[in-house]
């Protein structure tokens, strides 16, 4: 599903990804850990194909597809989802109006109709429901004044809503209180399918016993340099980084 | 990073995309070029006008012989020469159509091209329309069912002779013959616009629209529209524009005068779209225009909305005189610029009576290489007890070589009167573009969000029949800004 080799990747002059290699196959939940600073953001914006991060050597192939040679809005279209470390905000665009048009973006890619506004609404509802969010979500202005776990939570509402084929969750877990990271975890694993792929990336094992991974990476300086089971995490927290030096 | 370089690219996109620009063929009769004191005659004997009218435009026009134009706005454009234009252009029919089935169905068509269909069963429910096109009020609809009411909605020219004594009290009462260079001009050669009338008391049943067309070439358009709201009245009023791309620039040179009564309230809503001139700044309306409202009576409310998307320079500020105790003004404005277009408007609150409110909120848009300058006035006059104004004042920039201008001017001489104003500057975060392009939106649907968003406060003060249209005409006017 996501072959990535041997990337090198650059922002503003400096590299920070060295020659990474990473294999996820569908079906599969994959977590990446490593020390602040080692480029595990870097990892998912590249993936996602945002502006200023140069691929200076390497491929990443997805569904086959040479996914570096996409636009942005067309790996989304391809099912591809980044759950942002930190979601933006977006003054006066209302939750509602950016969740519809992102949805109606997506479809049209895909070749499907527009949901009109009751369709829309009810597909909504059945995902806030689950994330227990309320529906004053969908009016105020998306992200803006939110707190840092209600702002997570909204990426797991878009991700629930837009049902992508890879998904890539950034540090969600981070500044989620213990309910809402067990309904977090309950989203990602109704999304689990034999079509789906999952890349967590998370500082915590917490996450981890609630989203089984099948395999953990150890990013650190550039590159993956461990990789293992579900224990593997466990090993971290107890031991910490050291083992790998420090980032960068 | 790749914003700046997309302005650039950008370019060429508005001047096939401005889908108003199509001219109509039709019999046209003129006025020979140019201005002079016939010329004035030609047109006032035209529209049968009585004798004090055209003492009236002739004063006019002998005062503007001694003025000049004015040069305090930053906006640039060569000398624009009066005498190359024509300023009378009519449709030919033998008389004036005395219903829409007499209207050229040439006419017609060309209303319904631009979305605004003058039959009534076709019309948008609940809008009546006058439409005007080159000097000419062509048709106005709805009139019976306003009249059963007593709202009075026609063209200028019949007020003038149905309802003289209503215009002859009121004109010019608000924006004097000799207010500023390009409002005596219009005061001399006016041809057409929009009359409204509400009686004591009454609650307009419907919005009422003026649509404004200049098709004719080397035409000016000076139309001036008066709105009296009587004790007590309420009323919608809501304009649209539009013209043909051609090269050569063409003068649009309007006047607006509202008046409300004791308690009375109007709302004027402008969704201005005119030709805005090819991505190099050829062609593209002159919009030389003066608004202003008067808070006569006590607690009297006029509110301003504009979203200015169109012409290649703007040059408006309207204005309320809030002179009645305890009424209130509001100015609500959207002013995008893309490619050359250059826009200098803002509004003046002139506070005269004591508790009297005023609200300015301006979103000003900039992209390609246009130039925008919000340019206000807050006046507290010695009376103006308690008087509050608040003004926000926002600029949004696309790409690196546009400008933006904000130049807010405050004036109290009554201690007990407050002021605020707040203003702020950002660009179109790269980081936004990024989340709704992650989200699936290529890059104009993201920046037509974003934009809309950032206005979302003047859009929701439009009616709501129109809010969706300017919504989308936003998005228009920004296609092509980023790439
Ligand atoms: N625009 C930039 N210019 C220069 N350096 C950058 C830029 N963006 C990121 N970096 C650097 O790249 C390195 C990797 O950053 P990244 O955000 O990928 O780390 P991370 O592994 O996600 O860390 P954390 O666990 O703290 O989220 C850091 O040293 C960071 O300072
Ligand atoms: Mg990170």
């Amino acid at each position: 599903m996501l072959e990535i080799h041997d990337l090198h990747v650059s922002v503003g002059g400096a590299e920070i990804l060295k020659g990474l290699s990473l294999n996820v196959a569908a079906g599969e939940v994959h977590a990446v850990m490593g020390p602040n600073g080692s480029g595990k953001s870097t990892l998912s914006y590249v993936l996602a194909g945002r502006p200023g991060y140069d691929v200076t050597a390497g491929t990443v192939r997805y569904k086959g597809r040479d996914l570096l040679a996409m636009a942005p809005e067309e790996r989304a279209a391809a099912g591809v989802f980044l759950a942002f470390q930190y979601p933006v905000e977006l003054p006066g665009v209302s939750g509602a109006t950016f969740l519809r048009t992102a949805l109606n973006a997506v479809r049209k890619a895909r070749g499907e109709k527009d949901l009109d506004a009751m369709q829309f609404l009810k597909a909504v509802r059945e995902r806030l429901r689950s994330l227990s969010m309320t529906e004053e979500t969908l009016k105020r202005a998306l992200n803006v004044g939110f707190s840092g776990g209600e702002k997570k939570r909204n990426e797991m509402l878009q991700m629930a809503l837009l049902e992508p084929d890879l998904a890539v969750l950034d540090e969600t877990d981070s500044g989620l209180d213990i309910d809402a990271l067990k309904l977090v975890a309950d989203g990602v694993n109704a999304l689990r399918a034999p079509g789906r792929a999952m890349l967590v990336i998370t500082h915590y094992q917490r996450l981890l016993s609630h989203i089984v991974p099948d395999r953990v990476h150890v990013l650190a300086r550039g590159r993956i340099q461990r990789s293992g089971g579900k224990e593997l995490a466990l090993e971290l927290e107890a031991r910490g980084y050291a083992e790998f030096g420090h980032a960068a | 990073m790749a914003l700046d370089a997309g302005t650039v690219a950008a370019v060429d996109a508005l001047a096939e995309r401005y889908k108003y620009g199509f001219v109509t063929d039709i019999e046209q009769e003129t006025a020979p070029k140019g201005l002079n004191e016939d010329i004035i005659r030609f047109i006032s004997a035209k529209k049968a006008e009585p004798e004090w009218l055209l003492a009236w435009r002739l004063k006019a026009y002998r005062h503007w012989l001694e003025m000049r134009d004015p040069k305090w706005a930053r906006v640039k454009h060569p000398p624009i020469d009066f005498q190359d234009a024509y300023y009378y252009a009519a449709p030919k029919t033998k008389e004036g159509p005395k219903s829409l089935d007499e209207v050229d169905p040439e006419l017609l068509r060309t209303y319904e091209k631009l979305g605004i269909p003058l039959h009534e069963h076709e019309i948008l429910a609940g809008v009546a329309v006058d439409a005007v096109f080159d000097s000419v009020s062509v048709a106005t609809t709805f009139k019976k069912k306003l009249e059963e009411v007593g709202v009075i909605f026609c063209a200028i020219s019949e007020a003038v002779q149905k309802h003289p004594e209503l215009v002859r009290r009121y004109l010019g009462t608000v924006v004097p013959y000799s207010d500023n260079f390009y409002a005596t001009l219009n005061s001399a050669v006016f041809t057409d616009g929009s009359f409204v009338y509400l009686p004591k008391g009454v609650r307009c049943p419907m919005e009422l629209s003026t649509y404004f067309r200049i098709n004719a070439a080397k035409t000016g358009q000076f139309e001036r529209t008066l709105i009296i709201a009587d004790a007590g009245a309420h009323v919608s009023y809501l304009e649209g524009c539009t013209a043909p791309m051609r090269d050569e620039n063409q003068l649009h040179a309007a006047v607006v005068e509202l008046v409300a009564l004791d308690d009375a309230e109007i709302k004027y809503s402008t969704v201005q779209n005119w030709y805005p001139g090819d991505a190099e700044g050829r062609g593209g309306i002159y919009n030389f225009v003066t608004k202003r409202g008067a808070c006569r009576g006590r607690h009297s409310k006029i509110s301003w909305t504009q979203v200015e998307t169109g012409s290649a320079i703007t040059w408006k500020y309207p204005s309320c005189i809030l002179q009645g105790e305890g009424s209130s003004g509001a100015f609500y404005s959207i002013a995008i610029v893309n490619n050359r277009q250059q826009a200098d408007t803002g509004t003046k609150m002139l506070h005269i009576g004591r508790n009297t409110r005023s609200t300015i909120v301006s979103k000003g848009i900039s992209a390609g290489r246009g130039q925008n300058t919000y340019r206000g006035l807050v006046r507290m006059q010695g009376g103006a007890e308690n008087a509050r104004n608040h003004t926000r004042c926002d600029s949004l920039l696309i790409g690196g070589a546009c400008g933006a201008h904000t130049v807010p001017y405050i004036e109290s001489k009554n201690p007990t009167a407050r002021v605020e104003h707040e203003a702020t500057t950002a660009r179109i975060g790269e980081d936004q573009l990024f989340y709704c392009r992650q989200r699936g939106l290529d890059e104009e649907q993201a920046v037509s969000l974003i934009v809309n968003g950032f206005c979302k406060e003047v859009l929701q003060e439009l009616p709501m029949e129109f809010a969706v249209e300017a919504q989308k005409l936003v998005a228009l006017s920004l296609e092509g800004s980023v790439g």
